[in-house]
């Protein structure tokens, strides 16, 4: 859980993109302190369950989303969640946080689950120079080479395994 | 094109040298992956599409994965050489702006090196990593695909959301982002008509199927594409071995309809084999879908012992040579020259010259 940049207290829900000049910055906000700081989202609002586009995706019945949560704009790109009806598109990454709950909700439609369980990036965001990164290809590698073997591709696992020891020994000579 | 020599020059995933090449053309693993704090497809500018591709270019120097990589920029091509791009699959029909309206977004681009595994630009995610294999050879793509991936998420911030996994613009790439698909030959479960079947059962049990370029019926020389239809909730490694036990099943039940055919029909599949094969030695004008699909035929001949052997590779790599834009590029016409079936038919026979005495 991200904790609001404010009172670091909540859980933030809001994440607020501010643009002066060339620099822009997220704010991660509670809904509370969201509304403190005038951001134009109205606290009743934020994380309401909003369904209304899931069905034309998912192919259950029609259901629309009530005026008040059609209303509600992605900080970040200005998207709503009538954008992604019409088009089965989101605006951008934050679109994602913006309408999570009824995104959930789709995600367990199309998808059968709502959590995310394969890969994920090497620590933190960015890794100057891929130090991190070496070890999950590795790791990676591994993965690949295990299953290559257990279907008795030895082709493609002689393959693996040869990237696999090049990758080692770069990774101990550095 | 030609001031793009390395990009997707070679065609080495059709040379028929992989696992299963008798009935797997190629393996094709793709990543989707997004810029953070960028906005997608839709709701992007032509400067912040500008912004993708030197971010791209930026961190893609210094990869081993994508070495020597070029970029094109598929905005400044003509019709031809994006079809041209489209037919070796290092582009989408939709990058490619090719369909009614035919209109190209401004910076949309693909990086590739050789045969290497590639890099869409801007198509409806920023990145869509993509890797070849010939024959069945789910890991290896993705381990070729994956390397990519690992050297560039390095090197850039990836959208990333610790519960939906890696963001995209459509939410049926979620989570891994990974589409993995295989081009299967399956002749037999047509002539049979069991394939309606087995392609339903598929679909219940999360696999997707489309027709040879990813359009139409699915029934344009028997070539199918089988794809995990989730991309959630399942680590890479668990859709890839789903969609290789399913790819595997498939490969029995073609090999029984091929056994049922040999034992009820032995005459009538005889006679197509070697009419195919009569009809492209000698043929002076072929349409594409013709070719094709006499191409299905004599795949079909060779897997079975019907024709003598041949390599898959001369067969797969028509597959490619013999679409529209090949056919015209390689004489030197433009796409909508009347005489590009008979160019075709010469192209067909050139390559398949001498082949029959080679078993």
């Amino acid at each position: 859980m991200t904790h609001c940049e404010v009172c670091h207290e909540r859980e933030a829900v809001v994440h607020l993109t501010e643009g002066e000049g060339n620099q822009a910055r997220t704010l991660h906000l509670c809904s509370r302190c969201a509304v403190e700081r005038g951001a134009a989202i109205d606290a009743g609002t934020v994380g309401m369950p909003l369904a209304a586009f899931l069905a034309a995706m998912g192919g259950g019945g029609v259901m629309l989303a009530s005026a008040g949560a059609q209303s509600v704009h992605c900080p970040a790109c200005d998207a709503t969640l009538g954008d992604f009806q019409a088009s089965g598109r989101l605006g951008c990454p934050t679109c994602w946080t913006t309408f999570e709950r009824s995104l959930r909700e789709l995600l367990r439609r199309i998808h059968g689950a709502a959590r995310h369980v394969g890969g994920r990036p090497a620590d933190g965001d960015v890794v100057e120079g891929g130090g991190s990164a070496v070890s999950q290809q590795v790791e990676r590698l591994r993965a690949g080479l295990a299953a290559a073997i257990r279907e008795e591709r030895f082709e493609e696992a002689a393959v693996l395994r040869d990237r696999l020891h090049t990758l080692t020994e770069e990774a101990e000579g550095e | 094109m030609s001031e793009h020599p390395r990009a997707g020059g070679e065609l080495p995933w059709l040379d028929g040298s992989g696992p299963e090449s008798n009935l797997v053309v190629s393996t094709r693993v793709r990543l989707a992956r997004n810029l953070a704090e960028t906005p997608f497809w839709g709701r992007n500018t032509a400067l912040h599409r500008e912004g993708v591709l030197r971010s791209v270019m930026g961190a893609a120097e210094g990869t081993t994965g994508l070495a020597g990589a070029s970029l094109v920029r598929v905005d400044t091509l003509s019709r031809t050489e994006r079809l041209w791009f489209h037919e070796r699959h290092l582009i989408s029909r939709d990058l490619a702006g090719l369909d009614a309206v035919g209109r190209v977004r401004s910076a949309a681009a693909f990086l590739a090196a050789g045969a290497g595994p590639s890099v869409m630009l801007n198509e409806e995610d920023h990145l869509r990593l993509q890797a070849f294999r010939s024959g069945f050879a789910l890991s290896a793509a993705h381990a070729d695909v994956a390397l990519v991936e690992a050297e560039l998420g390095a090197r850039l911030s990836f959208a990333f959301h610790p519960e939906f996994g890696y963001l995209t613009s459509c939410p049926t790439n979620v989570g891994t982002g990974l589409r993995a698909s295989v081009l299967i030959h399956l002749p037999a479960l047509v002539m049979t008509r069991e394939v309606g079947k087995v392609l339903r059962g598929l679909g219940q049990v999360g696999l997707t199927h489309r027709g040879l370029s990813g359009e139409g019926s699915g029934l344009l020389g028997n070539l199918f594409q089988l794809s995990n239809q989730t991309t959630l909730g399942k680590s890479e490694s668990e859709l890839l071995d789903h969609l290789a036990r399913l790819v595997q099943q498939v490969m029995e039940y073609e090999e029984r309809a091929r056994t049922v055919l040999r034992r009820d029909a032995p005459t009538a599949l005889d006679d197509q084999v070697w009419r195919a094969w009569g009809l492209l030695r000698h043929a002076r004008a072929l349409g594409f879908e013709e070719a094709v699909s006499l191409l299905s035929a004599v795949r079909l001949g060779v897997g079975m012992g019907i024709l003598p052997a041949m390599e898959m590779a001369t067969l797969n790599r028509l597959l490619v040579l013999a679409q529209p834009a090949h056919v015209a590029q390689a004489v030197g016409t433009g796409l909508e020259d009347e005489t590009l079936p008979a160019h075709r038919a010469t192209l067909v026979r050139r390559q398949l010259e001498g082949k029959e005495e080679g078993g």
